[in-house]
């Protein structure tokens, strides 16, 4: 589904990614560990066409697209998602609205119908239950006023209504206390833990690793991927830190 | 108004003067609203127009203003509002301009007697080469104790080439006085538009979405609020 090969990338013109190459197949799910500043969030935001963030050489495939010539919107359209490490807020902009012109607009691109005002809501309202967020926030301004838990539910829900084949999901779990984090894994196993969908979890604790359990876990240090293995890897990683291991 | 004005008149430093000559004259509109009244008046300026108004609030009267300022040549609202004791003046008005366009807002609100409000929030899209202006002077006279009044200027330019002059200014003879105004200019936060995009919103209605967040601040409170917001959103489409 995504196939990365020898993907360099600069950030401010500075180079960050130097020489990653990783697969992910459908119905896998792949964690990417690394010590603060490796690079993880901007591979994510690389892969999510973020402006600033530069590809240099390499190429990246996916779902048969060749990702990098597509803008951030049709990424989005491909099947792409991005869970924020830090989700922005947007006032004035009511989270519904987005969501329904989001969705709507990914499937005008991708020439499906668009959905109706109570169909969506519907859909909506699903997802808000499966991550236990009160579907009343969805009316308030994208992600103004959430707490940070909130906010990451609200990334969940918002990957619910979307319905991604790869999710990239940027430190889900960070600000989530025990309970919360119990819920957004669960929610992420109940959305995308399927034989056509792929997850690349990135964190550098193994605790949300307890309720999505990785096929695969890769370590990046120094915009490479210098060592990938089983779930295992993740506990190792816990026990022995990223130095030893790097 | 007989002569034509030029740039030397402090009212029409950033006019669009070239455009006057074909508008000219101008027949101005005087409205007064009686003591204890209310009242309420949408502006839609969708060609090239100069309004020129005077308003009068009477003791205890009340006014909302709503203003869509689209023009496409050169359009300018001026309002002079005088206000009674305790009196309460609104404005909203936005302006959204792009070409080679002028836009403005010019008011003078003057707080003749004590214990009234006035409250004026101005907001901008400005596109290619478009300058959109707001001039704003409030005045309070001596006597008029416990006046309130506040500007709210914002401006968002889209692109390089656009520009926004905002002057908000106060003249105060009083005591025991609340005036408050702030300005910003800026654009459009670049997180946030790849926030939407990363959701599937194209640049364009990523762009419009949060310019009618913007925009609805000052539309807020107008009885004709959706139609308001409709009649931006179209005029945003040619900028976008
Ligand atoms: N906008 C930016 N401008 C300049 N440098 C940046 C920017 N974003 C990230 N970096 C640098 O890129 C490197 C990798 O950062 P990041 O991808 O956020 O790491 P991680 O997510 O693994 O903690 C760091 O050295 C960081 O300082
Ligand atoms: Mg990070």
């Amino acid at each position: 589904m995504l196939h990365i090969t020898d993907l360099h990338a600069t950030v401010a013109d500075k180079p960050i990614l130097k020489g990653l190459s990783l697969t992910i197949n459908a119905g896998e799910i792949h964690a990417i560990m690394g010590p603060n500043g490796a690079g993880k969030s901007t591979l994510g935001y690389t892969l999510g066409g973020r402006p600033g963030y530069d590809v240099t050489s390499g190429t990246v495939a996916f779902a048969g697209q060749d990702l990098l010539a597509l803008a951030p919107h049709e990424r989005a359209a491909a099947g792409l998602f991005l869970g924020f490490q830090y989700p922005v807020e947007i006032p004035g902009v009511s989270m519904v609205q987005f969501l329904r012109e989001s969705l709507n607009a990914q499937r005008k691109a991708r020439g499906e119908a668009s959905l109706s005002g109570g169909a969506f809501l519907k859909l909506a309202r699903e997802a808000a239950a499966l991550l236990k967020l009160d579907p009343e926030m969805l009316k308030r301004p994208v992600n103004v006023g959430f707490s940070g838990g909130e906010k990451k539910r609200a990334e969940m829900v918002q990957m619910g209504i979307l319905d991604p084949k790869l999710a990239i999901l940027d430190e889900t779990d960070s600000g989530l206390d025990i309970d919360a984090l119990k819920v957004c894994g669960e929610g992420i196993n109940a959305i995308m833990r399927r034989p056509d969908k792929a997850v690349l979890l990135i964190t550098h604790y193994q605790r949300l690793l307890d309720y999505v359990r990785p096929d695969f876990v890769h370590v990046l240090a120094g915009g490479r991927i210098v060592r990938s293995g089983g779930a295992e890897l993740a506990r190792d990683l816990e026990d022995h830190g990223y130095e030893a291991l790097a | 108004m007989t002569a034509l004005p030029t740039r030397h008149d402090e009212a029409w430093r950033y006019a669009d003067i070239a455009a006057l000559p074909a508008l000219w004259p101008i027949t101005p509109e005087v409205i007064v609203v009686a003591p204890g009244d209310s009242a309420s008046r949408t502006w839609v300026i969708e060609r090239a127009a100069v309004h020129d108004i005077a308003i009068t609030l009477g003791a205890g009267a009340q006014m909302t203003v709503h203003v869509l300022n689209a023009a496409r040549g050169y359009g300018r609202l001026a309002l002079r509002v005088t206000l009674g004791a305790g009196a309460q003046f609104d404005l909203g008005a936005a302006q959204i301009a792009g070409g080679d366009q002028t836009v403005e807002i010019v008011t003078e609100v003057i707080h003749a007697e004590p214990d009234a409000s006035s409250r004026q929030v101005v907001r901008q899209v400005l596109a290619g080469r478009a300058s959109g202006n707001y001039l704003g002077r409030v005045v309070v006279a001596r006597g008029a104790n416990g006046s309130d009044g506040s500007q709210s200027i914002r401006a968002m330019l889209l692109d390089r080439g656009a520009s926004a002059n905002a002057r908000p200014e106060l003249e105060i003879h009083a005591d025991d006085v609340k005036c408050a105004h702030g300005c910003a200019i800026g654009e459009l936060d670049a997180d946030g538009l790849f926030y939407l995009a990363s959701r599937g919103l194209p640049p364009a209605a990523a762009k419009a979405l949060m310019l009618q967040a913007f925009l609805a601040e000052a539309f807020v409170g107008a009885d004709d609020e959706a139609t308001l917001m409709a009649a931006a959103l179209t005029a945003l489409e040619d900028l976008l």
